[in-house]
C-alpha cells in the first residue's frame, strides 16, 4: 500500500512497517542533495517529528516522520551518496523503515491520486 | 501569479522562462535560481567550460565630470570611498567600497575609468540608496546617470575567452580588469574582463533591447550554459568573495572583512590623498593596528554544510559564542562543505579548530585560507 503526506513523503506500508522516503516532486524541488542526516535506529517519533535533515547546495530542509512509530532501519547508502535521493527517490533513495505505533493511522494519509492532485 | 507580477523583470526574463528556469524573487526582481541542468552541474560547468549569468538586476551608474576631466569625477567619488579612483588608468576597473561614519560598509562595487566618465556597477539591493549617496557626494562635479534599464551579462569560466572572442575578437586581448567599448555584431557593449566566480571571464553591459540577442548568441556556443543564482552563490563562496548583506554590511569594517587590499596606498596613512572618506579614522586606525575580529574561511570537518547564521564556539561544549558564520553551503568543486565567518583575531590563524552550532550539535570546523578554489584571472 502506497501512501503520501502533504509534506511530500511517501510510505510503502507492509503490515505494521512503513518504508519512508521523499517524493520525486520533493526531490526535484530541493535540487541536488549533498547531505542527508538520518535518525538513529530505535528512536521513536510522533507524527510530524523531525526525523531527518536533507541539504541541497543552497539550503537545509527537514524530513518529517509521517506517522508515530519507531525507526527499525535506515538507508546508509543515501548518507554515502545523497544523489541517490535525486536519481531514484522512490527506490534506492528511501530514508528509513518505521514500525508504526498504530497501522490504522495510515488510513488518514493521502493516496497517490490525492497526492498528485495536491502537487498539480 | 500576483506575487510575480509585482517583481521587476530583467531584459532576459522571457529567455529564462523559455530555458525552463526556476524563478525566485531576488532584490525585487524575478530571477533564475537554476535551470534544468541544476545547481551542481551549473557550478561545475562554469569551472570547466563557461557559464552565462544574467546580472542585469545590478545597478549601472555613470558619472560624467562637468569639467570634462575624469579626474574631477574620481576625486568627487573618493569622498565616499577609500579606494584610489583618481589613480585608475583609462580603460581600467577596480573593486570599491562605500563606507559609513563608523567604518562599516554601505555597499561594494566595481568602478571603471572610461576615459571621459566613470562607470560603476553596484549591488541590486543597494542601487537606489547608492545612487542617492553618489548624487549627494558628486553632484557639484558630475552629472550622474543611473542606467538601471541596461542589461548586464557575465560570461565566466576557462572557455569564456574563446566563446566571447568568437563573436568579439578583441575581447581576447583584454587582461583582468580591463574595460573596453566593443561592437559585437552591431551591438554597442561595454566589456570588462572581470566577474565574481573566481574564474577568468567577462561582464558585458548592453542596451536592454540588445540583451536577449546577445545572450542567445553566446548560448549558441555549445561550450556556454545558462547559470542561475544558486550556482553564482556557490561559485563566489568557493572563490572567497563577499556577498553584501551576508559577509559584509554596515557593521563590518574593511579590516574586519579582510578587504584591506581594496584600499590602495594613496588613500592610506601618509598617502598622497590620505583619508577623506566616511569612517576614515576608524578604517585607517585598523589598517595600522589591526582589527579585533576577522573574516576567515571555514572548512567543516564533516559532510554537513554549515550555513550562514550558525554560531561559532571555541570548544566542543559550553562557553559563549566567539563568532558566527556569514555564508556557508556546499562547494561542488571541492565536493565538501565550505563557509565563511567572523572570528576573534586570536582565533583567525588557518588551522585553528572551532565548533559551529548546527541544529543543536557542535560540528568541528577549521579556519581555512581563502579562496577555497584558486582564482584563474588572466592578469
Amino acid at each position: 500500500m502506497l501512501k503520501f503526506t502533504e509534506d511530500h513523503e511517501w510510505l510503502k506500508i507492509d503490515g505494521d512497517v512503513a518504508t519512508v522516503g521523499i517524493t520525486a516532486h520533493a526531490a526535484e524541488q530541493l535540487g541536488d542533495l549533498v547531505f542527508v542526516e538520518l535518525p538513529d535506529v530505535g528512536s521513536r517519533f510522533e507524527k510530524g517529528g523531525e526525523a531527518s535533515t536533507v541539504e541541497s547546495v543552497k539550503a537545509a530542509s527537514d524530513v518529517y516522520c509521517p506517522l508515530a512509530g519507531e525507526i527499525v532501519a535506515v538507508n546508509e547508502d543515501i548518507v554515502g551518496d545523497p544523489s541517490l535521493v535525486n536519481t531514484d527517490p522512490t527506490g534506492a533513495g528511501w530514508f528509513f523503515k518505521l514500525k508504526l505505533a498504530d497501522p490504522s493511522d495510515a488510513d488518514a494519509l493521502l493516496d497517490e491520486a490525492a497526492y498528485n492532485s495536491l502537487i498539480g | 501569479m500576483t506575487h510575480t507580477e509585482e517583481l521587476l523583470k530583467t531584459p532576459l526574463h522571457a529567455l529564462h522562462l523559455e530555458l525552463g528556469a526556476r524563478m525566485v524573487p531576488f532584490a525585487g526582481y524575478d530571477m533564475p535560481v537554476q535551470y534544468p541542468l541544476g545547481v551542481m552541474k551549473e557550478h561545475l560547468h562554469t569551472r570547466s567550460h563557461a557559464g552565462l549569468f544574467d546580472v542585469s538586476h545590478m545597478g549601472q551608474i555613470l558619472l560624467r565630470p562637468k569639467s570634462g576631466d575624469v579626474r574631477d569625477a574620481a576625486l568627487a567619488l573618493e569622498t565616499i570611498t577609500p579606494v584610489d579612483v583618481a589613480g585608475l588608468g583609462e580603460g581600467r576597473q577596480r573593486y570599491g567600497l562605500f563606507t559609513n561614519e563608523t567604518g562599516g560598509l554601505k555597499d561594494d562595487f566595481m568602478v571603471a575609468n572610461r576615459g571621459d566618465h566613470l562607470y560603476l556597477v553596484v549591488n541590486a539591493a543597494c542601487k537606489h540608496q547608492d545612487l542617492a549617496l553618489i548624487e549627494v557626494a558628486v553632484s557639484d562635479a558630475c552629472d550622474v546617470e543611473a542606467r538601471f534599464d541596461r542589461g548586464l551579462l557575465a560570461l565566466q569560466g576557462p572557455m569564456a575567452e574563446d566563446a566571447l572572442s568568437a563573436i568579439a575578437p578583441e575581447a581576447a586581448d583584454m587582461r583582468f580588469m580591463d574595460v573596453r567599448l566593443i561592437d559585437i555584431k552591431g551591438m554597442e557593449t561595454v566589456v570588462s574582463r572581470s566577474g565574481y566566480t573566481g574564474e577568468d571571464g567577462y561582464e558585458i553591459s548592453v542596451a536592454a533591447e540588445d540583451a536577449d540577442r546577445l545572450a542567445r548568441l553566446l548560448l549558441d556556443d555549445e561550450r556556454v550554459e545558462a547559470i542561475g543564482l544558486g550556482a553564482r552563490d556557490s561559485l563566489r563562496l568557493e572563490a572567497g568573495l563577499c556577498l553584501y548583506g551576508n559577509d559584509i554590511g554596515p557593521d563590518t569594517t574593511p579590516a574586519e572583512a579582510a578587504l584591506t587590499w581594496a584600499i590602495q596606498k594613496a588613500r592610506r596613512g601618509d598617502g598622497e590623498r590620505e583619508g577623506g572618506f566616511p569612517g576614515d579614522r576608524v578604517i585607517l586606525g585598523q589598517l595600522a593596528r589591526g582589527a579585533d575580529r576577522k573574516r576567515v574561511g571555514l572548512s567543516p570537518e564533516g559532510k554537513a554544510p554549515v550555513r550562514g547564521g550558525a554560531r561559532l564556539f571555541a570548544g566542543a561544549e559550553g562557553g559563549e559564542p566567539v563568532g558566527a558564520v556569514t555564508s556557508g553551503g556546499f562547494g561542488p568543486s571541492l565536493e565538501a562543505p565550505v563557509a565563511m565567518g567572523y572570528v576573534p583575531a586570536a582565533l583567525s590563524e588557518p588551522g585553528t579548530r572551532l565548533y559551529a552550532d548546527v541544529r543543536g550539535k557542535r560540528l568541528p570546523v577549521v579556519v581555512a585560507t581563502l579562496p577555497f578554489v584558486p582564482n584563474t584571472y588572466k592578469r
